[in-house]
C-alpha cells in the first residue's frame, strides 16, 4: 500500500497562522514558519495541525 | 525492485524517517508503517502473531523504551528486526554500553557507576575534577552534567536523588576527555564505517542537536577498526559512533545510538546514509542478521546483558 500524503493548508495551534504544507505524512513532524512552533500533522483529511509531544527522558536515537 | 515484506516501526515521520521511506520506495519496496501509538502486542502468542509475514521490521521508534520492548516481542516471536533487541538494550544504556564495550576491549573513556551520592563522590574524587554524570538512558545531551569541583558535585548528586526518578540514582561517571573542540560522529552499516563527520563547538557537549556544527570527518583505518570492533561488541547492525580524539590514547568511543538520527551527516559525509541502511535492512531480509553484519554463520559476539529499562525490577 503506497504511503497516504496530504497537501494543502492548516492552521497552527499556537499562533493561529495559516500553513502551507506539501505531501506531509501522518504524524510527521513540521515547524510553523510564524511562531516557530513545533508541529505533528494528527490528520490528513482534513489536514490539520497539533503542538508536538514535549520530550520525554527516555527520547533520543 | 525487491519483494521483500518491510515494517517500520515509527514514533513521529522526522527528516530522518521520509528520507528512509523514499529509500524503501526507490526500491520499489512495500512499506507497512507500524505506529507505535496504536500498537497492541499479544505477547503470549509466538505462532499466530499478525508480524510472521514480514522478512524485516525496521525499528525508528523516538522513545527508548517502546523500541527496546518491542524488538524484544518480535524477536522472540521469529521476526528479524533492524536493529535487534539485543543491541537496543546494549545501545539505549549508557551503563551496558560501557560494560560491553569493556568486555571487548574497545577504547573508551573510563566510567565508574556507584549506587549512593555518598559512593558517587567518592567516585567522582577518585576520577578527578572535572568528572561527568550522564543518566544511563537518555539522548541529545539531555542532563549531562560536567562537575567541576566538589561543591557542584555534592549539589547535582543530591538534586539527581532527590528530583530523579530511580534511573537517577545509578549513579554513571565518566571521566572528562579533553577533546579538541570537536568529537567525530561515524556511520556504522553492517561491517562497514560508510562516513563520519566531526562535530565542532565552543561547548563541551558538541551534539548537532544542542548547536554543534557537521563537517566532513575522513574514515582512516584507525577509525574504520574501532568503529567496526565496538558496533560489534554492541550487537552489530545500523548503529552511530560518537568518539573522542585523545591527544595521548587516541580514538576513545564515548557512545553507541541504535536508532541513528542522520540528517546532517548526509551532505558533509556525501554518503547517501538512508541508501545505505535500505541496503543493510534488505540484505538482512534476504540472509539474515549474521551474513549482513559480515560474521560467520555462527558467529555471535560475546553479549552478556539484562535489561534495564523503565520499570525493570528483580
Amino acid at each position: 500500500m503506497p504511503i497516504e500524503t496530504a497537501s494543502g493548508q492548516a492552521q497552527c495551534p499556537e499562533c493561529f497562522a495559516d500553513i502551507t504544507l506539501s505531501t506531509v505524512m501522518q504524524n510527521e513532524i513540521t515547524q510553523c514558519p510564524g511562531c516557530g512552533a513545533e508541529l505533528e500533522i494528527i490528520a490528513l483529511e482534513p489536514l490539520t495541525l497539533a503542538l508536538a509531544p514535549q520530550e520525554e527522558e527516555d527520547w533520543g536515537e | 525492485m525487491s519483494s521483500a515484506k518491510v515494517g517500520v516501526l515509527y514514533s513521529r515521520v522526522r527528516v530522518e524517517e521520509k528520507l528512509l521511506f523514499e529509500a524503501f520506495e526507490k526500491r520499489g519496496v512495500q512499506l507497512d508503517l507500524l505506529d507505535d501509538q496504536k500498537l497492541i502486542f499479544d505477547i503470549t502468542d509466538v505462532h499466530h502473531h499478525p508480524y510472521q509475514h514480514y522478512d524485516v521490521i525496521v525499528e525508528r521508534c523516538i522513545n527508548h523504551s517502546r523500541a527496546l520492548y518491542s524488538l524484544k516481542i518480535l524477536n522472540d516471536q521469529g521476526v528479524k528486526t533492524v536493529n535487534t533487541a539485543l543491541c537496543a538494550d546494549i545501545c539505549g544504556n549508557k551503563l551496558m554500553t560501557t560494560s560491553a564495550l569493556a568486555a571487548a576491549g574497545v577504547p573508551q573513556p573510563k566510567a565508574l557507576v556507584a549506587y549512593t551520592p555518598e559512593s558517587a563522590l567518592q567516585a567522582i574524587e577518585q576520577l578527578g575534577y572535572p568528572a561527568v554524570l550522564k543518566p544511563t538512558v537518555g539522548s541529545w545531551g539531555r542532563l549531562l552534567s560536567k562537575v567541576n569541583d566538589r561543591d557542584a558535585a555534592e549539589a547535582i548528586l543530591e538534586h539527581k536523588e532527590t528530583l530523579g526518578s530511580y534511573h537517577h540514582s545509578i549513579f554513571y561517571i565518566q571521566e572528562y576527555v579533553k577533546k579538541p573542540g570537536r568529537d567525530i560522529r561515524a556511520f556504522q552499516v553492517g561491517p562497514d564505517t560508510i562516513g563520519a563527520i566531526y562535530r565542532t563547538s565552543p561547548n563541551w557537549i558538541t551534539n548537532t542537536a544542542r548547536g554543534g556544527t557537521s563537517s566532513h570527518c575522513p574514515i582512516t583505518p584507525e577509525l574504520a577498526d574501532i568503529c567496526t570492533g565496538a558496533a560489534k561488541a554492541c550487537g552489530g547492525g545500523m548503529v552511530a559512533l560518537d568518539l573522542f580524539e585523545d591527544p595521548d590514547r587516541g580514538l576513545l568511543v564515548n557512545e553507541v545510538n541504535y536508532t541513528m538520527e542522520f540528517r546532517n551527516s548526509i551532505a558533509p559525509t556525501g554518503v547517501n546514509i538512508p541508501e545505505r541502511m535500505v541496503d543493510f535492512c534488505l540484505d538482512v531480509a534476504a540472509r539474515g542478521w549474521n551474513a549482513a553484519n559480515g560474521w560467520a554463520t555462527d558467529e555471535t559476539p560475546v553479549l552478556a546483558t539484562v535489561s534495564l529499562a523503565d520499570g525493570a525490577s528483580a
